[in-house]
């Protein structure tokens, strides 16, 4: 990875590596507090909803989108605008399942594992499960029920890290029982 | 590449995860629980801090002396982490150093002024752990503890520990 000596480029990198070290510690710890990789996933998908449910606010106040009208411009602005925003990078979105309910996530490089090689004894570990946990819990904020999970990882070994999401349902709104 | 925001999500995040799972096992968290939960940060952020101080240091020549270590601190360290510069240093010359920052990054989401002031120990064992942990890998023992009186400024006292 060459080193541009642009300020700016500096400067976010070094956040980067805040947030990496800090993820990677995290796991470290879960990890270390959970007996088996199936577990920590699970954590990690749990703390991830959690941040998700916060972190849309932040993306709807800074990006300035409005209500996406289908699936597959959720998809787009997931990839083009949410990905980039806060991980700077883009994923590609790709296989789109006939009904277009399910689709694809690719991406080239994953911040979050920078530095970052799994044991082998953690073979189970998806290192990553924090992502799936912040889409479903962003995506539940804007009443849409989504699956989320990593189909390939590089850090086990695949050439590409691919997401795959699949819209479960519209979730209704809950008015509150009010005086008809 | 990763947005800022990101880490103060995380942190958040990572802090309230360990207090719940603290908790889970009893109903009340005693101050033994408490001082858990802070231990698992603090070391946590030791770990981060090694790692941050040695990407940033691999280049530069080596310090002169604990007082340059504290001021690199200070400066480069401090905005590599919490995005800007501390704003007092203050020493009394015989290891014991406090640095102060007026509006530190990790209490200017919680409040200004006197809410939530129980709270701050929580956001602040992390980055105690990463101040030590940089000092560590710069050849330097401390022990490093933090105490904010109004949000969102924040005191780190360094105790260069002598052998």
């Amino acid at each position: 990875m060459s080193r541009q000596s642009n300020r700016t480029t500096d400067s976010k990198k070094m956040n980067s590596e805040l947030f990496t070290l800090t993820y990677g510690a995290l796991v470290t710890q879960l990890c270390k507090d959970y007996e088996n990789d199936e577990e920590v996933n699970k954590q990690l998908d749990k703390m991830g909803y959690n941040i998700g449910v916060r972190l849309i606010e932040d993306f709807l106040a800074r990006s300035s989108i409005g209500r996406c009208q289908d699936f597959r411009e959720t998809a787009d602005v997931i990839a083009k605008v949410a990905f980039k925003m806060y991980l700077g990078t883009t994923p590609s979105v790709s296989n789109w399942s006939p009904a277009g309910d399910e689709f694809s996530l690719i991406l080239e490089n994953n911040p979050l594992v920078d530095f970052v090689e799994l044991p082998d004894n953690h073979s189970m570990l998806v290192y990553s499960n924090l992502l799936c946990g912040v889409l479903r819990g962003a995506l539940e904020m804007v009443q849409m029920a989504v699956d989320v999970k990593f189909a390939q990882d590089t850090l086990r070994g695949d050439n590409v890290t691919e997401i795959r999401m699949k819209f479960i349902k519209r979730i209704e709104e809950n008015l509150p029982a009010g005086d008809e | 590449m990763a947005d800022e925001s990101l880490f103060d999500f995380l942190h958040m995040e990572i802090v309230s995860h360990i207090y719940k799972e603290q908790q889970s096992s009893k109903g009340e968290m005693d101050n033994k629980d408490r001082a858990v939960c802070v231990s698992v940060l603090e070391s946590m952020g030791f770990r981060v801090g090694q790692g941050l101080i040695e990407r940033l240091t691999r280049d530069s020549p080596s310090f002169k002396d604990e007082l340059d270590v504290m001021k690199f601190v200070c400066k480069d360290f401090w905005t590599k982490v919490f995005r800007r510069q501390v704003d007092n240093l203050r020493t009394n010359h015989q290891g014991t150093y406090v640095l102060q920052d007026n509006k530190f990054s990790l209490l200017t989401q919680l409040s200004s002024g006197k809410q939530y002031l129980d709270q701050a120990p929580k956001y602040l064992a992390f980055s105690c752990g990463v101040v030590r942990g940089a000092l560590s890998n710069l050849g330097m023992d401390s022990v490093v503890t933090a105490e904010v009186s109004v949000m969102p400024s924040c005191k780190f006292q360094v105790v260069v520990q002598k052998l």
